[in-house]
């Protein structure tokens, strides 16, 4: 059901090279059917790593094609299915080359199901260089503004950090003799710390902390909605979920050691990155830099995780905390990144200062960018307070006091910025350009993703008893 | 969980926008008798949502939950002759939800939730007329300055749950009964992050111009936000967690005397304005010093006289305000008698604020000041209730001198809850005598607290007599108090700007220095690549380029005898000849 689930968006893909297919309803098709698969493999889910599947690929190096789920990936691979089935929803009316647009879509939602559900680590790095590959054309395809140039950066910075983990791999194999990450993590390859840097260098890029995040905000300005979309809510993600999976399991000393290393990037993000966030005045490039504001609290908690044992509860409870965050980053970010579509689509133009008294126009797409805000700001009864606070009062039960407070106060400084920009694009006198309100297809394709956010904010626990297992056996896994 | 009326009913105005006053106003009636159906039954439940959270209504909590459905049910009644938006009754009633679960709550997790929403609803309805930037911006301040206090209730809540972690602490996680016993050093973080919300959420010094911020929303807001939501709030988590204050040592005394300064100070800033909701706001800031300088029992008798205190002169001011078009007290000469069921109210509001005898808020605050020992905070407190007199005084006199007849007609229905609040705030005082002192102290669960004596009533009763004649005399208006202390500018120029001028400083750091140097490397590969082309590429390139160039020389050279003229081969022919017999002559 597994392999079903990873390859049949690329079989729709393949579908849409007949003549006469109608692309769009393929697109719809495919995710929807994707997502209906995600939900029953949740269902039926019943703990440990679910629905695997192992084949024979590279046997010489000990390399297979092995996948399954677990309460970390499981929840990554839904969020995934859900957003690509709403880009699908919001691309209903692209008109240039909608066939191979709605095929680099499905191809990117092969690859990225397949990264979160990949147990090899050969299957996780062709997968993670792939969806680099497929990112680019989206950006230099279907981008506008100075494309070609971002997309070239986005690809050489994050192929880069690929090349980086590659070397991390190798060196994983060389010590532990095997690709196969299920092996790896039940026996810690012996190997020195500098495997745990190449891996930190590698994800860190993808993640993106400070100080590698610069490919993002060009990257998100210039892609098409969706694009942006799915690079914030899903490609991110591949960064923190490479923490998660394979530096903290398979190489716990090493991560316990510098763990204080993790924890500083984590709190430079998050307070830089809504520092930055502050100053800027593309809409764009601001989500971008909220996102490495968000990012680095994922990062912090993973650190925390790894500080001296003891207070296990409390690095379980940051380690629930980041994975909750990856979810919530998912939802909020992409319908944020949504939402700015719309702008681009009215007046084609980021500028903040141009605009001003939005909500006499479009007041519903002045609500919907309320909510998204505030649940971005982290306000209880949306997604990311349910995020922000595990890993808050996780990281300061772990014992990094100074460390979350300083955290704390990044959601203190994204508060302010969100509620400046609102205050100068949405409300108080009309700007320069008008705005129409939202059309019935991005209706459709934002709310869900703000009633989940709410959902998961007002009643986590059909979340978080799937997500806590997983916490725990990671905490013991990286005490070892 | 009887939050989740309003709040259910608040989302879906929100959404569907249909027949909102009726809809808002029967639901505000319900959620009054849900209100007074829990004081009496005292339900309680817990569930999980991240640990197992809680809520219950305890002898505090019924207190609370009654004075909150009745103070929002008289505002949305009041608030029937203004506003016709839904969004505005969606709002308030969310609004009033999440106060209602905040005083609930059993657990720091979900009194957060609570908490951090009711400051997201102040928000939208500070800046309810959203056109106009001013007011946007007010309610941003009020935000953003709340939720710098919020902070604290972050950190409060990692603390606990470290403590709960590591110090084999038994009871609910973050339950709010178990603070007290938790092993420092994490307790006083715990009391020291939950007092810097509280003091921020009740716009205590040095918190307190975000209330003058909060004017800025519709009257029906500022009456409600004022009294029983919001800043009641905070008065409201002090008196809850007094245990776990008593148990640190230094926070009880540190609250007290940050209410007794703000009672002070804040009551001199009430003194000198001229606008009226401004004059107000002040007050609510000192009034709320009162509430947590003393006894639970007392700051709670406090806490539900000044809600039907405050709540009715804000209507009061905002019945003028509509039907006068001026909230400026020089401008609102003659109010009272033009409008005699707000003017009557409204003085009784005001005297009572003003705490002359019978009135309410005279026998509270005494009762507060009874559990006062410390003789410079009790002189405080005594100077901090002189001044309210004086500026009740002022209001009241310039709402009642001269007469006018401009101005909307008088409504009936709408204006209908001012009497009933006049009413409360009143007869409230009764919680003094000695019978009824008893049973409260005990409902609010602080049995055996400072009973006032006549003597003190007596005192401060004359006082706030004395004090009210002065609203007669003219009193000089310093500029540090009629712009609350400066407090939002200096706010402003230690926070505010240092903090964007820093944002700015990392973006161009950012731009020019992180990415300039990634925008470095491929300049700097390009550079490589062209000096690997120019001596190297071009160094072996020419080589080859010379050979290829030389033997095309040599080609062109060994095709120019090629004429295809017979006389020239023949003059070739002989030419080689002859260098053959020349060669074969020398060789031999």
């Amino acid at each position: 059901m597994l392999d079903l689930v990873i390859f049949l968006p690329l079989l729709a893909a393949a579908l849409l090279a007949v003549p006469g297919v109608s692309a769009r309803w393929v697109w719809l098709g495919a995710t929807a059917v994707d997502l209906a698969l995600v939900v029953a493999m949740w269902l039926g889910y019943d703990g440990g790593i679910g629905y695997e599947t192992r084949l024979r690929w590279i046997p010489s190096v000990g390399a297979g094609y092995h996948v399954g789920v677990d309460g970390l990936s499981l929840p990554l691979i839904a969020m995934t299915a859900v957003l690509f089935l709403l880009c699908a929803v919001y691309s209903w009316r692209e008109t240039r080359r909608p066939r191979s647009y709605a095929a680099l879509f499905l191809f990117l939602q092969t690859v990225s199901i397949g990264l979160f559900a990949a147990l090899d680590l050969l299957v996780f790095f062709v997968f993670f260089d792939l969806s680099i590959v497929g990112m680019y054309f989206v950006i230099a395809g279907w981008g506008h503004g100075d494309r070609a140039r971002s997309a070239l950066k986005f690809f050489l910075y994050t192929f880069l950090g690929s090349l980086a983990l590659l070397l991390g791999f190798i060196g994983l194999y060389l010590g532990g003799g095997t690709f196969d990450m299920v092996e790896l993590i039940a026996e810690p390859p012996v190997v020195p710390a500098v495997v745990l840097l190449a891996i930190g260098v590698g994800l860190a890029v993808k993640t993106p902390t400070v100080p590698f995040h610069t490919w993002l905000p060009p990257a998100h300005t210039d892609a098409p909605a969706a694009g942006s979309a799915i690079l914030a809510g899903v490609l991110l993600k591949m960064g923190t979920y490479g923490f998660a999976r394979i530096a903290m399991p398979m190489l716990p000393e090493a991560w316990r050691a510098y763990a204080w290393v993790i924890i500083a990037v984590g709190v430079a993000s998050v307070l830089y990155g809504a520092l930055v966030a502050l100053a800027q005045d593309d809409l764009k490039r601001l989500i971008a830099y909220t996102s490495v504001n968000h990012m680095g609290y994922i990062v912090l908690a993973l650190g925390a995780a790894g500080l001296a044992p003891g207070a296990g509860r409390a690095r379980e409870l940051a380690v629930s905390g980041a994975v909750t965050q990856m979810v919530s980053h998912g939802l909020i970010t992409g319908a944020l990144f949504l939402l700015t579509g719309v702008l681009w689509d009215r007046a084609r133009s980021y500028d903040i200062g141009r605009y001003g008294g939005i909500a006499g126009t479009a007041p519903v797409f002045t609500a919907m960018v309320a909510v998204a805000a505030f649940a971005s700001l982290g306000l209880p009864g949306l997604s990311g307070f349910i995020a922000e606070f595990q890993i808050f009062t996780g990281v300061i039960g772990a014992g990094a006091v100074v460390a979350g407070v300083l955290a704390i106060l990044g959601i203190l400084i994204t508060a302010a910025l969100l509620l400046r920009v609102f205050h100068r694009a949405f409300l108080g006198a009309p700007g320069e350009l008008q705005v129409s309100d939202v059309r019935p297809r991005e209706l459709m394709a934002v709310a869900p993703l703000l009633v989940l956010s709410l959902v998961i904010g007002l009643a986590p626990r059909w979340l978080l008893d799937l997500v806590e297992p997983f916490s725990a056996a990671l905490v013991s896994l990286v005490s070892r | 969980m009887i939050w989740i009326l309003p709040t259910a009913v608040g989302a879906l105005l929100l959404l569907v926008r249909r027949a909102p006053r009726a809809t808002a106003v029967s639901t505000a009636a319900a959620t009054l008798a849900l209100a007074v159906w829990a004081a009496v039954t005292r339900p309680a439940t817990s569930f999980p949502l991240i640990f197992t959270s809680g809520f219950s209504v305890d002898g505090l909590a019924a207190v609370m939950v009654v004075t909150v459905a009745a103070v929002a049910l008289a505002v949305l009644v009041f608030a029937t002759g203004e506003l016709r938006e839904a969004r505005f009754y969606g709002l308030m009633l969310i609004f009033v939800g999440a106060m209602l679960a905040t005083v609930t709550a059993t657990e720091l997790t979900v009194l957060l939730m609570g908490w951090e929403v009711m400051g997201a609803m102040s928000y939208a309805l500070i800046g309810y007329w959203w056109r106009d930037g001013d007011r946007v911006t007010s309610a941003g301040v009020a935000f953003v300055t709340t939720r710098a206090g919020d902070l604290g209730l972050y950190v409060a809540a990692g603390a606990a749950f470290a403590a709960f972690t590591t110090g084999g602490t038994s009871g609910q996680v973050l339950g709010l009964a178990a603070l007290p016993e938790l092993p420092q050093p994490w307790r006083d973080l715990v009391a020291g992050g939950i007092v810097l919300a509280a003091l921020g959420k009740s716009a205590q010094l040095p918190f307190s111009f975000w209330l003058s911020r909060a004017m800025a929303g519709p009257s029906p807001v500022s009456a409600l936000l004022h009294s029983a939501t919001m800043v009641a709030a905070g008065a409201y988590l002090l008196l809850r967690v007094e245990p776990l204050l008593a148990a640190t040592g230094w926070a009880g005394p540190l609250v007290a005397w940050v209410g007794g300064l703000t009672a002070l100070l804040l009551g001199g800033v009430a003194l000198a304005q001229r606008d009226l909701k401004q004059l107000l706001a002040a007050s609510t800031c000192a009034q709320l010093g009162f509430m947590v300088m003393g006894s639970v029992a007392g700051g709670a008798a406090h806490l539900v006289a000044h809600a039907a205190v405050k709540s009715l002169l804000f209507l009061g001011a905002g019945a003028w305000l509509t039907a006068l078009g001026t909230k400026d007290l020089s401008e609102l000469r003659g109010a009272g008698r033009r409008y005699p069921v707000v003017g009557v109210s409204f003085a009784v509001g005001a005297l009572a604020l003003a705490g002359l005898p019978p009135l309410s808020l005279w026998v509270t605050k005494d009762s507060v000041l009874a559990a006062v020992h410390d003789p410079w905070l009790h002189a405080v407190g005594l100077a901090a209730g002189a001044l309210s007199a004086a500026y009740a005084g002022r209001a009241l006199v310039a709402v009642w001198r001269g007469s006018r007849s401009d101005g909307r007609p008088a409504e009936t229905l709408s204006w209908a809850p001012l009497p009933v609040l006049a009413a409360g705030a009143a007869v409230l005082g009764v919680v003094g005598l000695p019978a009824v002192w008893a049973w409260w102290s005990g409902l609010v669960g602080d049995p055996g607290a400072a009973r006032v004596d006549a003597g003190s009533l007596a005192l401060s009763g004359a006082l706030a007599a004395a004090a009210v004649l002065t609203a007669l005399v003219r009193l000089p208006e310093p500029r540090v108090l009629t712009g609350w202390l400066g407090l939002e500018a200096a706010a402003r120029a230690v926070l505010w700007r240092p903090l964007l001028a820093l944002a700015r400083g990392a973006a161009w750091f950012d731009d020019r220095v992180l990415d300039g140097a990634v925008e470095a490397v491929p300049r700097l590969g390009m550079a490589a690549a062209r000096l690997a082309r120019t001596p190297f590429e071009m160094g072996v390139d020419g080589v080859v380029r010379a050979v290829g160039g030389a033997a095309m020389g040599l080609g062109r050279l060994a095709r120019r005898p090629q004429t295809g003229q017979v006389h020239t081969y023949l003059a070739q022919a002989a030419v080689g000849l002859i260098i053959l017999a020349v060669a074969i002559v020398l060789v031999r």
